[in-house]
């Protein structure tokens, strides 16, 4: 029953959302802010876990590829396709369904209860569309680099791993990166990770936008946003490969 | 002028508000004063509609807002300033873009004639050296002196004012009440002021209204305000020791 309510709700705000903005320029300009925020400031920890999953991916495949009759290929082939559809795309975005989306649920959140939503509304300007609307479009122009990226250099982790600590050669490791290779998987990978995006932040600005009380409150609306963005990632996750794999 | 007709709002199953009847004057301060809980801030959203009431309407100039669509309520918004109990400014702008904002979004000044109109209002709340500063750097009541400025910034026809000097310090309350009354004569408009500060009442009420229990239970002004013989009021007006010396003896 909540649900309904909830997803009712929800879908009536993401309609206000779209609305179209009152003046471009100043969209124009929150949308630098917002891609500021949620993109570029989101490079750091991307980069950071990116690296080190991608190291750890080696050293565990590696340790499992120890039988002399699996090619020598097969570890930078492995670790490359693990990246690309699972890790870089899925396990990407929620991590930043925790940074982004938390961030968004109290940001929104304060504001309602400061009333500074009320103000907006009464001066006439769509608060949905005002606040909402830019970090959507800033999520969606961004997650495509955050994927990429994380996908570059958790293949940089793994090469490096894999050399320094002697589990491939260089060239072995190489060869496995580019066997059988279909680009398609990339395009997947970012497909999926812009629906996240606008999973991710949808979400948050909605349990924002509607916080109500007090500053536990604001606390209570950020954690939400942040379980149910992921739970919604990871459903979306098993319907969309099956979708488009399987 | 703003008439209210009939107005009713419930929450739920609970009524706040019962059939409210009032008018409220251009160039006045009208007073909805009543005890915490009473419905004041309902009945100020119900107006300006943030909530929408049951039943009832609500006249700017004889124009039904209750019955407009939303393309109409914009206009009749962009003549409408609050200020909130809170201040309700934009905390990631500074002071001088809280007041800019209202002017981007609905003037069609040019850049120069917006920064001059910002200026003025600012100057007008005497906040002169505070362009810059965030709300976070400021008092509270300078950051309702910043509210002000910006409910004033597009020269409203109506203004509301939700506890315009709760949590302020008596001096401040003063020049705070003072600042709404100054701008309400000069720009003639049609001010409505929730409050509970009996101060307040009694030095800038030109109308008031009494709610008590979500009902309209006393309106007039200020001259038969303290001698009133409602029961309910006087036990409002009459309800600490210095303000029971004041009541008139008969
Ligand atoms: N959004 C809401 N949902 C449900 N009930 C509400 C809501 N807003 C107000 N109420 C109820 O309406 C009644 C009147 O509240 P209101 O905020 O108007 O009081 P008030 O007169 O402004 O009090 P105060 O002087 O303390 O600000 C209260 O009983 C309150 O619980
Ligand atoms: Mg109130």
């Amino acid at each position: 029953m909540q649900f309904f309510f909830n997803f009712g709700r929800y879908l009536v705000l993401m309609k206000k959302a779209f609305g179209r903005p009152l003046n471009f320029r100043y969209f124009l300009r929150q949308l630098v802010a917002e891609i500021d925020a949620i993109g570029l400031n989101s490079l750091g920890i991307v980069a950071i876990i990116s690296v080190f999953i991608g190291a750890v991916l080696v050293i565990q495949a590696g340790y499992q590829m120890q039988n002399p009759l699996i090619p020598a290929y097969t570890l930078g082939y492995g670790v490359r396709e693990s990246i690309i559809l699972e890790f870089a795309p899925t396990i990407v975005s929620l991590i930043l369904a925790g940074k982004i989306g938390s961030s968004i649920a109290s940001q929104i959140g304060t504001m309602r209860i400061t009333e500074q939503i009320d103000a907006l509304d009464i001066m006439g300007v769509n608060s949905a569309s005002f606040l909402i609307f830019p970090k959507i479009i800033a999520g969606l122009l961004s997650f495509p680099f955050l994927v990429l990226i994380s996908m570059m250099i958790g293949i940089t982790g793994g090469y490096l791993a894999a050399v320094l600590w002697g589990i491939s050669s260089s060239a072995n490791f190489i060869a496995g990166l580019e066997y059988w290779f279909v680009p398609f998987e990339i395009v997947y990978a970012i497909i999926k990770a812009t629906f996240y995006s606008f999973l991710i932040v949808s979400i948050s600005s909605y349990y924002g936008y509607y916080a109500k009380g007090g500053a536990v409150d604001v606390g209570r609306a950020s954690t939400k946003a942040v379980v149910y963005a992921s739970v919604a990632i990871l459903l979306s996750n098993l319907i969309l490969t099956k979708l488009i794999l399987g | 002028m703003i008439e209210v007709k009939h107005l009713c709002k419930s929450f739920d199953d609970k009524q706040v508000l019962f059939d409210i009847n009032a008018v409220f004057e251009k160039g006045k301060q009208n007073l909805i004063i009543g005890q915490s809980g009473s419905g004041k801030t309902v009945l100020l959203k119900c107006l300006v509609g943030l909530f929408q009431p049951e039943e009832g309407q609500v006249l700017f100039n004889d124009r039904d807002f209750t019955a407009m669509n939303e393309k109409q309520k914009k206009n009749v918004r962009k003549e409408i300033g609050m200020l909130f109990q809170g201040g309700a400014l934009f905390d990631s702008m500074s002071v001088m873009q809280n007041v800019m904002f209202p002017l981007q979004m609905f003037s069609d000044m040019s850049k120069a004639e917006q920064i001059t109109r910002a200026n003025f209002c600012i100057d007008r709340v005497g906040l002169e050296d505070a362009h810059s500063k965030l709300p976070a750097e400021i008092s509270g009541g300078m950051q309702k002196r910043a509210a002000i400025a910006r409910a004033i910034a597009l020269n409203p026809k109506y203004l509301f004012c939700d506890e315009p000097n709760s949590g302020l310090d008596p001096k401040t309350g003063v020049v705070i009440d003072k600042l709404i009354e100054e701008i309400t004569q000069e720009f003639q408009i049609t001010t409505i002021i929730n409050t509970h500060d009996m101060n307040s009442v009694l030095e800038h009420g030109d109308y008031i209204n009494y709610i008590y229990k979500g009902k309209l239970w006393w309106k007039g002004d200020k001259t038969n305000f303290l001698a009133t013989d409602n029961p309910e009021l006087q036990d409002f007006i009459y309800s600490t020791e210095i303000l029971k010396r004041l009541k008139p003896s008969r």
